[in-house]
Formats: structure tokens, C-alpha cells, sequence
């Protein structure tokens, strides 16, 4: 049976007819009882249970999904990866995660496909070069590689681009993290569970969490429905990260408020093209990113619609928006096709940063708030919610991701937009 | 999304500009707790159902109006006047 993949693998297998690979994780029936239960097993919730396994030695985890792997945001984002942030705690937390990204494919023996091919946000004005010049300078100190391009640059870069003068906002230069880029996403879902799997971790697709066992205050498990079935399994810890279902999950719970909205984000996807855009690239002059996938297709994206959204799916006017910035850009974008759109509910906290805590309940830790950029955080969300949950305190990089910041009047607001969530 | 303003009639949602949770109510004044105050700027339901939202026609009349509104489907339910001009609302339509 082959367990671990490699050129080797690969040639053996192939000499008897590849007839021993097995699947990358098991089907197993829930045990009585775990030492921890992580409720969500999308990208946070299967690196967290990877992280248990691996760096904590707790591998008597069962992870519950309510679909398939890969069927909430860790299979509808844009796949960006990035640190390149403004405020101490972001910056210190998002650099870990590019670490961990550097080495993931090699940590988990499965390849992520992570393309350091650099993050390039545009700058429309002398004013906002200034800003990315702050920018940039802020990133260096926090040991975050950046580079301030000037618009010849940027058109070397980007021979697509429009830079001339007559563009609809005329592009000054702009700020690249270099090492910053994509993985691909199903992988990544793929890597941690077949990872987290090969260390002993249950992972229990198609079973819906109804409910927490209680004892008194204190989570002791959870009630879940299971091919029509209600199955009720006991845990010392239970852990959360349902991103956009955080209300709903914690609910159940008895938690009926939390600083959090739930939206609904758009992404794109045009048909496949040749080689066209090299970076992913960010227009200044709004809120749109866009990259090219390894199949050919650009990828892209915008603001969230701005109401509070359960629907995974959105409204026509954010297209208009989305459409419009990537031409102002790439005026030739024009006369591609536009091949699908989708949508994933965005857990939008209040200042716009995540929340990594024990509690709210005895038993119990939260993972949530990953607004629209939950993607790039999978690996040291997974990692710090891992401490987190073993050490029954937060680790130094997710102390300030608390979820009492906000009345002590310590938000993490990186855009400066008040407790807006459909702003951050 | 159409949203049926009051004052306007039935218009495209992209003329609204949305303000949030219409059901966070301000503590009152001489409330100086600062878990009251907290909670109501920044702890919401969320809810996946009906929401009671605030919009503002900002493409229209430029008045506040508080939006009922489903969640998980979309669809818009009712759509209220707030404020002294619904007041003068209500009147006109008696009248």
C-alpha cells in the first residue's frame, strides 16, 4: 500500500498498473468519544486538526464537516496569499503563515502548488505612492519583503497593463511583496486532510453539527445529524471555525451575539488563455484582485455585496463594479468571456481582523472572523487555534485576536473603517 | 434585489446605500456601562432569516428607511419609513 507520495511512489505504482494507491483519507464512523472536536472541516479546521496532530501530539481529533471537503470558502476563494499588512499583530501573524506556506508542500507531502509569483497593488496617485512608500517601510520592519515600483517598472512587469496617460485612472507605479503569490486551494484542503488523517485524525464529512452536550455551562460534545441519523459524540475541547456560519454554530450554542456579520463575496472566473497576467495584481483606485490560474483563466474579484448574506450566491450590480475596475485595467480583458461566478458567506468581523480565543464557553474555542482573507491565514490560523486549544491559552502571535478587544477599545482596524463590517 | 421605498416606489438595490442592524438600540444616555454600550456598536445576531436592517436611498431621496429582508433568500418583505418624515408620511396618505 502506498502511503507516501513520491517520484518513486509514482514509478512503482506505475509498473503494477497503479492499482495500490488508496484514497487520501479514510471514511471512518465517528468514535464514542474524542479528545478534541473541530466543528468546520474547511482549510482552518483541517490545518487546525493537522497542527493537533503534528506539533501537539493530540491525534485523537475528529473533524466534522457538514458537506464534502472543499465544498464551503476553502474551495470558492481567489487563492491569494500575502502578508503585506499595516498593524504590529496582522503583520507578525500573516508572516508566520507565509513561513509555513514556504515549506507546506513539504510538511504535508503534498503539493499545494504555492506560487510566490508576487502581489502588486497599484497606485493611481502621488499621494497613494506616498502611502505605499509608508507601506512598504512599515512591512520591512516587520521583516516582510517589499519593493516600491515606479510605473515603468510596473509596465515591465505587466506588459497587459494599460499605463498610459489616458487610462480611466492613470496608474503612478505601486508596491509589490515579491515572495507573496497563490496555492491552489483544493489542495491545500486536500494536503491538510490527508495529512492530518495519516496522523489518526477522524475526519467526518456529511455530518451536521444540531448541537452542543452540555454540562451546566461547559461544552462536553456535540449533536450532530449523520446519514439521518442523530449521533451524539463527547469531547473534553470542542473548536469552531465555520467562518460564515459562526452565527448560526455558535447559536446553537446559546451565543445569540457576537461582532460579527456574515456577507456574501463574488469571485470570477474568465476562459483560459495564455500567459497574460504574471502577478496577482490589485487596482488602487478601487477594490479589485486579480490573477491568472495555472489552467489559464483569470481569476477575480471584488468588494462583497454589502448587505448581510447567508446566500451563497450575489447581485448583479457588484459584477457591474468588478467588470468595470479589471477594464479600467486591462482594457483587452474586454473580449474574453466570462466563464463562472460564485459566492461564499464572508464571516465580516468589526474591525476587520480575525478572532482566535478560548471560550466564549467553558470547553469551548472560537475560530472566526476571517472577513474575505481567511484564505492566506489557513496554515497559521490552523497552528495558532491548535496552541490555542492545547495549551488552553493563546499563542503570543494570536493574543491580540481576542474577542474582548472591542470593549476594552482595542480593535485591529487595518483600513481604519469602524465597526462597519461590510466595509473592512 | 428591488427594495419598494416608500417615498419612491420600487427601485434597483445598487440606489441604496446600506447602514447595518436596524434592531442595535443605543443605550440610553445616563447608561454608563461599558459592556451596554459595547454591545450595542459592536455585538450583532447575525441572523440567517429575517433581518430588520437600516437603508439609506441614496440614489433617491436620500431618506433613511428600515428594510425587512430575508437572509439566506433575498427576498425583500417590507420596506418602512422612519423618522419625522413618516410621521408626515402617514398623514399624507390619511388625507
Amino acid at each position: 500500500m502506498t502511503r507516501r507520495y513520491s517520484a518513486w511512489a509514482i514509478a512503482k505504482n506505475a509498473l503494477r498498473g497503479n492499482r495500490d494507491w488508496r484514497p487520501a483519507w479514510r471514511k471512518p464512523e465517528p468514535k464514542k468519544a474524542y479528545d478534541v472536536i473541530i466543528v468546520g472541516g474547511g482549510g482552518h479546521g483541517l490545518s487546525t486538526a493537522f497542527y493537533l496532530a503534528h506539533v501537539h501530539g493530540i491525534k485523537n481529533v475528529a473533524v466534522v464537516e457538514k458537506g464534502y471537503l472543499g465544498s464551503g470558502n476553502i474551495g470558492r476563494n481567489t487563492t491569494i496569499v500575502r502578508s503585506n499588512y499595516r498593524l504590529t499583530p496582522n503583520s507578525a501573524f500573516y508572516e508566520k503563515s507565509m513561513t509555513l506556506w514556504r515549506e507546506l508542500s513539504h510538511t504535508l507531502n503534498y503539493n499545494v502548488m504555492f506560487s510566490p509569483r508576487g502581489v502588486l497593488n497599484l497606485a493611481h496617485t502621488p499621494g497613494q505612492m506616498d502611502k505605499y512608500a509608508e507601506r512598504g517601510n512599515q512591512m520591512r520592519l516587520m521583516g516582510v519583503q517589499s519593493e516600491l515600483l515606479d510605473r515603468d517598472q510596473v509596465a515591465r512587469l505587466n506588459p497587459g497593463l494599460d499605463v498610459s496617460g489616458s487610462a480611466r485612472f492613470p496608474i503612478e507605479g505601486g508596491l509589490l511583496q515579491p515572495d507573496a503569490g497563490n496555492a491552489r486551494h483544493d489542495a491545500v484542503a486536500w494536503g491538510y486532510a490527508r495529512g492530518a488523517d495519516r496522523l489518526g485524525v477522524d475526519i467526518l464529512e456529511n455530518t451536521e453539527l444540531t448541537g452542543f452536550l452540555r454540562e451546566g455551562d461547559k461544552v462536553v460534545g456535540i449533536e450532530a445529524q449523520r446519514g439521518g441519523e442523530t449521533v451524539e459524540i463527547c469531547a473534553q475541547k470542542v473548536g469552531v471555525t465555520v467562518a460564515g456560519s459562526t452565527g448560526k454554530v455558535m447559536a446553537l450554542a446559546g451565543v445569540e451575539h457576537l461582532p460579527i456579520e456574515s456577507t456574501v463575496l463574488q469571485a470570477f472566473v474568465s476562459e483560459s488563455v495564455k500567459p497574460l497576467v504574471p502577478n496577482v495584481i490589485t487596482f488602487g483606485a478601487g477594490h479589485l484582485y486579480v490573477s491568472q490560474s495555472d489552467k489559464g483563466g483569470l481569476v477575480f474579484g471584488g468588494n462583497i455585496d454589502y448587505f448581510n448574506s447567508y446566500a451563497q450566491r450575489g447581485n448583479l450590480p457588484v459584477w457591474e463594479e468588478v467588470i468595470s475596475e479589471m477594464l479600467a485595467m486591462f482594457p483587452n480583458f474586454a473580449r474574453l468571456r466570462l466563464l463562472r461566478s460564485w459566492g461564499g458567506v464572508m464571516d465580516m468581523s468589526m474591525d476587520g481582523s480575525p478572532i482566535i480565543t478560548t471560550g466564549p464557553l467553558p470547553g469551548m474555542y472560537l475560530n472566526c472572523g476571517w472577513c474575505y482573507g481567511g484564505f492566506k491565514a489557513t496554515p497559521a490560523s490552523g497552528w495558532c487555534f491548535a496552541h490555542t486549544i492545547a495549551n488552553d491559552q493563546p499563542h503570543a502571535l494570536n493574543s491580540a485576536f481576542t474577542l474582548e478587544r472591542f470593549k476594552e477599545g482595542n480593535p485591529i482596524d487595518e483600513l481604519g473603517a469602524g465597526p462597519t463590517p461590510w466595509y473592512h | 434585489m428591488i427594495i419598494t421605498c416608500p417615498y419612491c416606489g420600487a427601485r434597483s438595490h445598487s440606489e441604496f446605500t446600506y447602514r447595518g442592524d436596524a434592531t442595535a438600540v443605543r443605550p440610553a444616555m445616563d447608561n454608563t456601562s461599558i459592556e451596554d454600550h459595547a454591545a450595542y456598536v459592536f455585538d450583532r445576531k447575525n441572523p440567517a432569516g429575517l433581518h430588520r436592517e437600516l437603508w439609506n436611498h441614496t440614489g433617491g431621496c436620500r431618506m433613511h428607511v428600515v428594510v425587512t429582508r430575508d437572509t439566506v433568500t433575498h427576498e425583500v418583505v417590507s420596506c418602512e419609513p422612519i423618522g419625522p418624515f413618516a410621521e408626515q408620511l402617514k398623514k399624507d396618505a390619511e388625507a
